[in-house]
């Protein structure tokens, strides 16, 4: 997604490039509209409201400097700990989801039988609406009546408290989170298949083994794929609301308590509206960063052309 | 890889080196197949917990050991799963949702990626690039301000704030689009062009008909994504004759907190929509998503 194509006859002097931005304009009026309604005019709304404070009853905001900010930073234990949390979360799950992901694409890149079996199986977690999903994994991981602690049972474990105790409760959030992340699979898929066989062959006629082929062609040719996953992954993680919220709501003792979360309580718990866009501004921030961070240190090393 | 075929009857035996490269690859193939049914097994087993849960009677429910195929049907769940909430109500509220949001989307975005991709004009890479951008900006710095603008219109409790910016596009179903489009031959344009097509006439004769794929990637991915949607309707819609199932099932589960055998029926109706409508549409979502622009 990062590599845009190229318009082969987008150069000037070509018959079509009248340069009257008429009909272009006309076609993406519509798209014009919505990003100054929903996006420009939001955008800088929020920004306006991390400076003041709101009334709850008519939603007016009132200025306040940077009152929130100094708050947020000196005196809000709960924004250090949503943000070391989903730190955490995101840190955890994008190297847990990452290896699995890549580590199940290539056995299904192996010319298996039955391979879309195995590929609509392990994306099957995606086609599960959030909301049902983590009702179910509640009962799943229920301690005494779920499944989890019922199949341990079996084979003589006694099972944490998995949701319900501080020390577990992020860690069941980080393998639900793998569960749900075939949508990975399919796109790693895709990139050990685009890799050319002759290459591996060529590797044998050197004697190469199985460790230095998968270091030296199938990691650098899958190197888009991963970009392209870790980036994604890394961003929708760090704004991970929905199932937490459904599972945890932040607890136990905030051992949970993702930055969203935190936000959305703000937000519309306790309607601190000014607060919350402060909160809003500095996950921007972060996100951002880190994106030109990631940018920076790993699109070089991506290989696009074969 | 080499290709080793078993020695041709008749002909020479095989060597014992030959013969242990065959048990090996024989059993690396058995190794890796038992990986893929042990993981797939995995993951399939929520899904059949939850069906498993759905039919079992509540003293079966919580019985110790547990068990995944259940010894008695109470198939009677699934309706009392409908009468304990307004299911039907909420199934109605989440179909409207998925329908509307998605023709809004398929509408505008191919719309627009017609403008990104077709027609060249001053000023069009430049505004591509912003369009990129915004899938930067997180959902949670627009939603304050957002709320607080459809609060002071009145369009709290209603679809409208869900549905109407739908219409105006959406960056990156404008980039899947786009890659799409741009792959169409040149020559069709100018050849309608010739016939005296107008751009709109292209648009709609030559490129609307021939991005057929992408448009349906596009109805899948919002369907989905509406379906499932949470936050959403969880922030716009308050009132709880319009909760859509999505907040419907969580006020299930705080009302009927034990019954899990009513809530995983209710989860199982709210899932099996879209098990069959992934079985219809596999092919063009597997594609969508290694389409979604992944090679240059």
């Amino acid at each position: 997604m990062f590599k845009l194509k190229r318009d082969p006859a987008d150069q000037p002097n070509s018959w079509r490039t009248d340069n009257l931005p008429a009909w272009g304009l006309f076609f993406v009026a519509p798209w014009i509209i919505g990003f100054v309604a929903f996006t420009v005019y939001p955008f800088f709304a929020s920004l306006y409201y991390s400076f003041t404070n709101f009334n709850i009853i008519n939603l007016t905001p009132r200025w306040v400097g940077l009152d929130n900010y100094v708050e947020l930073f000196t005196a809000d234990p709960l924004f250090w700990i949503s943000i070391s949390n989903s730190i955490r979360y995101a840190a955890l799950l994008l190297v847990f989801a990452t290896i699995f992901d890549i580590f199940i694409a290539y056995l299904l890149s192996q010319n298996v039988k039955y391979l879309s079996i195995y590929r609509t199986i392990f994306f099957f977690p995606v086609l599960v609406p959030v909301v049902a999903a983590s009702l179910t994994w509640i009962w799943i991981l229920n301690p005494r009546y779920g499944l989890m602690n019922g199949l341990l049972d079996l084979i003589g474990i006694k099972g944490p408290n998995w949701l319900a105790s501080p020390d577990t409760a992020m860690y069941s959030l980080i393998f639900i989170g793998v569960w749900g992340s075939g949508r990975q699979v399919i796109v790693y898929l895709s990139g050990f298949n685009d890799i050319p066989r002759q290459l591996y062959e060529a590797a044998d006629i050197d004697g190469a083994s199985g460790l230095q082929k998968f270091w030296r062609i199938t990691l650098p040719l899958l190197s888009p794929q991963i970009f392209f996953n870790v980036v994604t992954l890394i961003i929708f993680s760090l704004q991970s609301f929905s199932e937490v919220y459904i599972m945890t709501q932040g607890g136990p003792a905030n051992s949970t308590l993702l930055y969203a979360v935190n936000l959305y309580e703000r937000a519309f718990r306790d309607y601190a509206m000014g607060y919350a866009s402060a909160l809003a501004w500095i996950m921007f921030l972060l996100i951002l960063g880190l994106t030109l961070i990631i940018f920076k240190f790993l699109s070089g090393k991506v290989i696009y052309e074969r | 890889m080499a290709v080793l075929q078993p020695a041709a009857p008749g002909r020479r035996a095989m060597t014992s080196e030959e013969r242990n490269y065959l048990l090996l690859q024989r059993a690396r193939s058995v190794i890796k197949h038992a990986v893929l049914i042990i993981f797939g097994i995995a993951f399939m087993l929520p899904f059949v917990w939850m069906i498993s849960s759905s039919v079992k009677p509540n003293i079966d429910i919580f019985e110790i050991p547990i068990r995944l195929i259940p010894k008695s049907l109470r198939l009677e769940n699934y309706v009392d799963a409908t009468n304990a909430i307004p299911f039907w109500q909420y199934l109605w509220n989440s179909t409207y949702y998925t329908i509307f949001a998605t023709i809004g989307a398929v509408l505008s975005n191919t719309f627009i990626a017609y403008g990104f991709a077709r027609v060249r004009w001053r000023g069009r890479n430049v505004l591509f690039i912003i369009v990129i951008a915004t899938m930067m900006l997180p959902f949670q710095v627009r939603m304050i301000p957002l709320y607080i603008l459809f609060a002071r219109i009145g369009w709290l409790n209603s679809f409208l704030p869900l549905i109407v910016p739908n219409f105006f596009g959406n960056a990156f179903y404008i980039f899947l689009m786009r890659q799409f489009m741009m792959t169409l031959p040149k020559e069709l344009d100018d050849a309608a062009r010739i016939d005296g097509a107008s751009e709109w006439g292209i648009f709609w004769r030559v490129a609307v008909p021939l991005s057929k794929p992408a448009i349906l990637t596009v109805a899948i991915f919002e369907i989905i994504h509406t379906w499932h949607d949470f936050i959403g309707p969880l922030v716009y819609l308050r009132h709880p004759t319009k909760y859509t199932l999505s907040i419907g099932l969580r006020l299930y589960f705080t009302q009927y907190g034990a019954e899990w055998g009513l809530l995983m029926a209710a989860a199982a109706m709210f899932t099996i929509p879209m098990v069959i409508f992934f079985f219809f549409a596999q092919r063009s979502f597997i594609e969508g998503i290694t389409l979604t622009g992944l090679k240059g």
